[in-house]
């Protein structure tokens, strides 16, 4: 019987409950395969070039276990930087190891799967462009973009692709369908279109500059990823953030919730024809977003969460505003899902389509509201709850269908718990300031936070320099987890269910590009 | 089918009165003559195309089509292909991984077209700014009309960008 690992890791100070642990790269395989045996999940994989400081790159994976977050350390050689891929064990971190080749060049020995990932066109294969030898002004000359998609062949097989840009008012990426008749053999995606360079414009910023940046990773979760990152941050700093403060991060961040499911439930209703429930729901979220920017000024409470606490208290009438509207909204989307529920095409619609098995969802790692769909039972809330989530008793939402009903049934949920959660934390009202300025200079350091986004875990980790400001930024999506298992879930669906079974999902785009 | 039609008698009409141009927002002067104005001022047909922005822009340009703002009550509609489009309305730094499909979009599009840059990113590369996976903003590619910010802007000022494109521009007269 080995020790456990949390006996070697040293621990990481902040709101999440996280340790860090330096290994040698033999030793990642090993660990790993460990973790995974005790019920660890991969949150995050992601590189760092420490060249510059005379050191070599570092692999960093993150793995959520019972007893908190384990965030590996893994320092490798400056040249040809390398290590044992670890897809074998957490499939999912096949695609992060594809894309921290692309930006650091550090490379995944053994894993089945070379192909680039976020590297398309701007920039040749062999340029690295989060190294620190790139300058952040660096341009490349555009390079070939082939992309050898896997071909699917037989009698009757046929491709049909779609995008970058689609048909509907959504984000970009390539979609190619492999089908006989109708039915979908195989979905394969190819995403990076909007890779914009978060990351390394991230690079020598200053730590309210950053806040701002991590603020636009994926606009849809603008309070998930603010709250990470100050988590990170605070930690580096040492900061204690005012209670205050977490109160009012915690009903913003139920509020992005609430926003997006109902957003969602209703472009749902639309894709299977019924265009009353997308002008029901949006009617609702627009009553939420205008009580945004009433109490917040700003409709999607971007800018609200800074390091050191929020930057804006709820007004005097805050509370009661916000305890109505809540009131409000429950009764309508309780009278909502009745329609939803009682309505023989939707559900026609709804069961069946797109669903991911428990079985397959617990083997590829499917996380969040999709994961809790198809029985997988965590939420950073009820599992690893930080303040102000530990006093709350959050009741979480599963189902075992695994299909868009079952998403469905689990968004409704979620919906109606964050509308009571809501009103819970206006209950307890706690007094004091709101926002703690950090010392003046932050420390050199690691920090790590982790949110419960409206998605799923949220997690993003900060180094800062010797000069206080942002050395590396990871923001990380779990669509990350997810688009993986949008390609399983259609398999055996009808080409015209893939908008619906997409929707259902709703994953990031921008979040997962960078 | 009794409860549904009750929540829509219950839940009314909400929608709001439609705002103004805003002159202030044109970046070009007015390309298309009175006559095709008058045209797409009856009937517009929209393509979007989210060219790398972080979705904020996107949550607004689909709350413009709910109830309260009810663009199509304008006769302002969005198309599913270029090739059926009046209009672009573009989101984003343009990354550079979308540089081509945003050209490509644009010459689908038939000629009389207008394009309306969306959002801080669109009208200036926003906090994403230039680099070696961001051409910046939307102008740096194809021709803008007219250029709406915020982050995201609201989706009045989206309808107001949308109907300045297709107003006559007065101080020309």
């Amino acid at each position: 019987m080995q020790p456990p690992l949390e006996l070697e890791a040293t621990p990481i100070r902040g709101a999440v409950v996280a340790r860090q642990l330096e290994l040698t790269p033999p030793r990642l395989h090993e660990v790993c395969a460990r973790a995974k045996a005790e019920g660890s999940r991969l949150v995050a994989l992601w590189g760092c070039d420490d060249t510059d400081l005379g050191q070599g790159f570092v692999l960093h994976a993150a793995l959520l276990e019972r007893s908190g977050l384990t965030c590996l350390r893994v320092p490798l050689g400056a040249e040809h930087p390398h290590y044992d891929s670890i897809a074998d064990i957490f499939p999912a971190a096949s695609r992060m190891q594809r894309a921290t080749y692309d930006l650091l060049g550090m490379h995944a020995q053994g894993s089945p799967d070379q192909r680039k990932w976020l590297r398309h066109g701007a920039w040749p294969g062999g340029a690295f462009p989060l190294r620190k030898s790139v300058a952040p002004d660096a341009a490349f000359v555009p390079a070939d973009d082939h992309y050898p998609f896997v071909k699917v062949e037989g009698e009757g097989v046929h491709e049909i692709p779609v995008g970058p840009v689609h048909a509907g008012t959504i984000e970009p990426g390539h979609f190619r369908f492999s089908i006989v008749g109708e039915a979908v053999l195989r979905l394969e995606e190819r995403l990076g279109y909007t890779h914009k360079g978060i990351e390394k414009r991230a690079e020598g910023m200053t730590i309210e500059q950053a806040a701002r940046l991590a603020g636009r990773v994926s606009g849809d979760s603008t309070v998930a990823y603010a709250w990470a990152y100050a988590q990170a941050v605070e930690s580096i700093a040492g900061a204690e953030v005012p209670p205050r403060a977490v109160w009012v991060r915690a009903i913003a961040l139920e509020l992005e919730r609430v926003h997006n499911h109902l957003g969602d439930l209703g472009y749902l209703g639309n894709d299977v024809a019924l265009a009353f429930g997308f002008f029901q729901f949006w009617r609702l979220k627009e009553s939420l977003l205008r009580a945004n920017a009433d109490l917040f000024g700003h409709r999607y409470l971007m800018d609200l969460i800074v390091p050191g606490g929020v930057c804006r208290d709820l007004p005097a009438d805050g509370p009661r505003r916000l305890f109505e509207l809540c009131s409000d909204l429950e009764r309508e989307v309780v009278v909502l899902r009745g329609i939803y529920d009682e309505h023989a095409g939707v559900q026609d619609r709804f069961m069946g389509a797109g669903r991911v098995a428990p079985a397959l969802a617990e083997a590829l790692g499917l996380t969040g509201l999709a994961g809790r769909a198809s029985a997988i039972a965590c939420d950073l809330r009820v599992d690893h709850p930080c303040a102000p989530y530990d006093g709350l008793d959050v009741r979480m939402a599963t189902h075992a269908a695994g299909d868009v009903a079952a998403r469905v049934s689990v968004r409704f949920d979620e919906v109606l718990e964050s509308l009571r959660l809501i009103r819970v934390l206006l209950g307890q009202a706690l007094a004091g300031a709101v926002h703690e300025p950090l010392p003046a200079s932050t420390p050199a350091g690691f920090g790590v936070g982790l949110i419960e986004g409206w998605r799923g875990e949220v997690l993003v980790g900060v180094e800062t320099g010797a000069d206080g400001r942002v050395r590396r930024l990871h923001p990380h999506d779990p669509s990350w987890q997810n688009w993986p298992l949008l390609e399983r879930a259609v398999i055996d669906n009808i080409v015209p269910d893939f908008p619906l079974i997409n929707k259902s999902f709703n994953l990031s785009y921008s979040g997962h590009d960078l | 089918m009794y409860t549904l039609l009750k929540q829509i008698v219950r839940a009314g009409i909400v929608s709001e009165r439609a705002p103004s141009s805003d002159e202030r927002l044109r970046v070009t002067r007015q390309r298309l003559d009175d006559a095709i104005l008058r045209q797409f001022g009856r009937s517009l047909a929209i393509r979007h195309v989210d060219a790398g922005s972080c979705n904020g822009c996107e949550l607004e340009i689909h709350m413009a089509q709910a109830a309260h703002y009810n663009l199509e009550g304008l006769g302002i509609r969005f198309v599913a292909s270029p090739r059926h489009a009046d209009m672009l309305l573009v989101t984003g730094p343009v990354s550079r991984h979308m540089e081509v499909a945003l050209r490509r979009t644009y010459d689908a599009t038939p000629d009389p077209k207008l394009v309306v840059a969306i959002g801080d990113c669109g009208c200036s590369g926003g906090i994403f700014g230039e680099s070696y996976a961001s051409c910046g903003r939307v102008a740096n590619v194809i021709p803008v009309d007219v250029a709406v910010p915020g982050c995201p802007p609201t989706p009045e000022a989206i309808m107001q960008g949308i109907l300045t494109a297709i107003a006559r521009e007065r101080a020309a007269e």
